[in-house]
């Protein structure tokens, strides 16, 4: 059986809020391609970019509690999150407890003061999504289970910079043939063609979307966004496939604060690639969540024909 | 011959004469402007240390100058001044009254990680730059950022329950920040969601979340983070000789 058939999901906090249709949309289309999802039991935020500025250390210890209970409470292989800040984390403290002493020191002292498993560094794969569906089904797979086609849509595909950066933390990508790349990731590039995309030459792919400080320093956070937007439009799309709830919501919200603060209008629509998977896999409109998006993904997918 | 590089030096150190007269040569015209020479007596040889006493800054001693962070830098892109290369360059050599002129846009990283990609050296230059803006804080040369008020505020929540709720978020974070919570941009961003579905305009910013996310069996492992931050809070004042 594959790997991937069955993985530990962890769907992290910006999941159950303004990510919500990122969390129903990957449901929904692992539920299409036949792959089952167990959510991680009694999961806890995996720590984010805020608890690493406070403390990295205590940041390593939040990730390595949900990869403790994937792996050792769930007997658990793989682990998959959705959201780059999550992916990135997990990954992090793997890093991190495998190659840093004083690390492992914290994390198992706080575990045991928690009264669970210490996770040991080398127990637990984590995945992004994308290399769920990507490694889970493959794209001739894929094909083989597509409803219709999304053909006619423009699409930039946009990774940001937790999926990549720093590149020592994804020890796999960078590694030939069918891995993945940290300079031109193209995993969604790839899984948005087979479903008949026409993805357009995106400079901005791994450019920063501000995220960080996105309401602590809005008019960077709106400037970033803006690059991308105008960057999207020149080169041609209709829409910026995410595969990020923090990058999703800050596009979205900057969209709208540009608007309103500078007075630079973008008509670029924001719709998170699974939903996009999902379209074209026939799951309605509805169920993936594109009504829940600020930008109005449904009226466009109507105009293109595709919903 | 005039000073045609102007631009490079700061103003206050040009000097410039409308009458000069040297040795009775009058240079009014050409040779009427100079550099003010510097000289450096107030060095802050502990300040490489206590930076790199605190998380983040561990690896500053690597760095050799090749400038890939800043040539990479997001922030940089935006506005010139912000220079990470030059900072850990001042840092190193102690210069701490150079570096207190930029204090106020140093917490601006925006933690992209473009330069720790970039850097030949592992000097990590993200993690030196968020243990800049601690130590500026630290030792009282800036108040807390906005950016280091939003980071507490969503500590003390993961800490008091495993989870954040990001509409509970944004309510204290404007308030502790005192910023209105309906920006118009905010009102505008929450009309046009609620147009396709008005139920769930409380889901999607949290507004109207009633509940509050929490861990289960989370007790024992806030108390833990809890003791272990203090903890590290009082290690890094000794480091920064504070008491």
């Amino acid at each position: 059986m594959n790997k991937y058939q069955k993985v530990a999901y962890y769907p992290g906090c910006a999941l159950e809020g303004t990510g919500h249709a990122y969390n129903s949309s990957t449901k929904a289309v692992g539920k299409a391609l036949g792959l089952e999802l167990d959510e991680v039991k009694d999961w806890n935020c995996c720590g984010a970019m805020e608890v690493k500025n406070v403390d990295p250390k205590v940041q390593t210890y939040l990730s390595s509690r949900v990869m403790a209970i994937a792996a050792h409470e769930m007997k658990a292989k793989v682990v998959m999150a959705p959201c780059n800040g999550c992916y990135h984390n997990l990954k992090k403290a793997e890093y991190d407890l495998a190659n840093d002493e004083a690390s492992r020191q914290t994390v198992d002292r706080i575990s045991k003061k928690a009264g669970h498993e210490t996770y040991q560094a080398g127990s637990l794969e984590t995945i992004h999504a994308l290399d769920w569906i990507k490694d889970g089904i493959g794209e001739e797979e894929l094909k083989r289970r597509l409803k219709s086609s999304l053909k006619g849509l423009k699409v930039a595909n946009y990774y940001g910079c937790m999926y990549t950066r720093p590149r020592h933390i994804f020890p796999e990508k960078d590694q030939g043939p069918g891995s993945e790349s940290t300079s031109q990731p193209h995993f969604m590039d790839d899984l948005l063609a087979v479903a008949g995309a026409e993805n357009v030459d995106f400079p901005l792919k791994t450019a920063c979307c501000g995220g960080a400080h996105t309401l602590s320093d809005s008019d960077t956070s709106t400037q970033l966004v803006l690059n991308i937007l105008q960057a999207a439009e020149v080169a041609g799309a209709d829409v910026i496939a995410t595969e990020c709830p923090t990058c999703h919501s800050g596009l979205e919200m900057h969209q709208v604060r540009a608007e309103k603060v500078l007075g630079t209008k973008t008509k670029v629509r924001m719709l998170y690639f699974t939903q996009l998977l999902g379209v074209a896999l026939g799951v309605s409109p509805r169920k993936l969540g594109v009504h829940e998006n600020v930008s109005d993904g449904l009226a466009l997918l109507k105009e293109k024909g595709i919903a | 011959m005039a000073i045609h590089e102007k631009s490079l030096i700061r103003p206050e150190n040009l000097k410039t004469h409308d009458n000069l007269v040297l040795d009775g040569v009058n240079v009014s015209v050409h040779w009427s402007t100079f550099i003010q020479s510097r000289v450096v007596t107030d060095y802050n040889e502990a300040m490489e240390e206590e930076i790199a006493a605190l998380p983040g800054g561990e690896h500053i001693n690597r760095c050799w100058q090749c400038g890939s962070c800043t040539n990479s830098c997001t922030v940089n892109a935006l506005n010139p001044d912000f220079n990470p290369r030059y900072w850990i360059y001042l840092i190193r050599t102690g210069m701490e009254s150079e570096l207190l002129r930029d204090k106020d846009i140093i917490w601006q990283c925006i933690s992209c990680n473009k330069c720790t990609y970039a850097c030949p050296r592992d000097v990590f230059p993200e993690g030196v730059m968020k243990a800049t803006a601690h130590w500026l804080e630290l030792k009282g040369h800036t108040p807390k950022s906005k950016s280091t008020l939003f980071d507490e505020e969503f500590t003390a929540q993961v800490v008091a329950t495993g989870k954040i709720e990001e509409g509970r978020i944004i309510r204290n974070f404007f308030a502790r920040t005192a910023q209105p919570l309906l920006q118009d941009w905010l009102v505008e961003m929450v009309k046009r969601v609620a147009r396709r579905l008005p139920f769930k305009q409380g889901l999607m910013m949290g507004w109207g979340a009633v509940f509050r996310p929490r861990t289960r069996k989370w007790a024992k492992a806030s108390a833990a983070i809890n003791e272990y931050v203090h903890e590290q809070e009082a290690r890094n004042r000794k480091a920064l000789n504070l008491e």
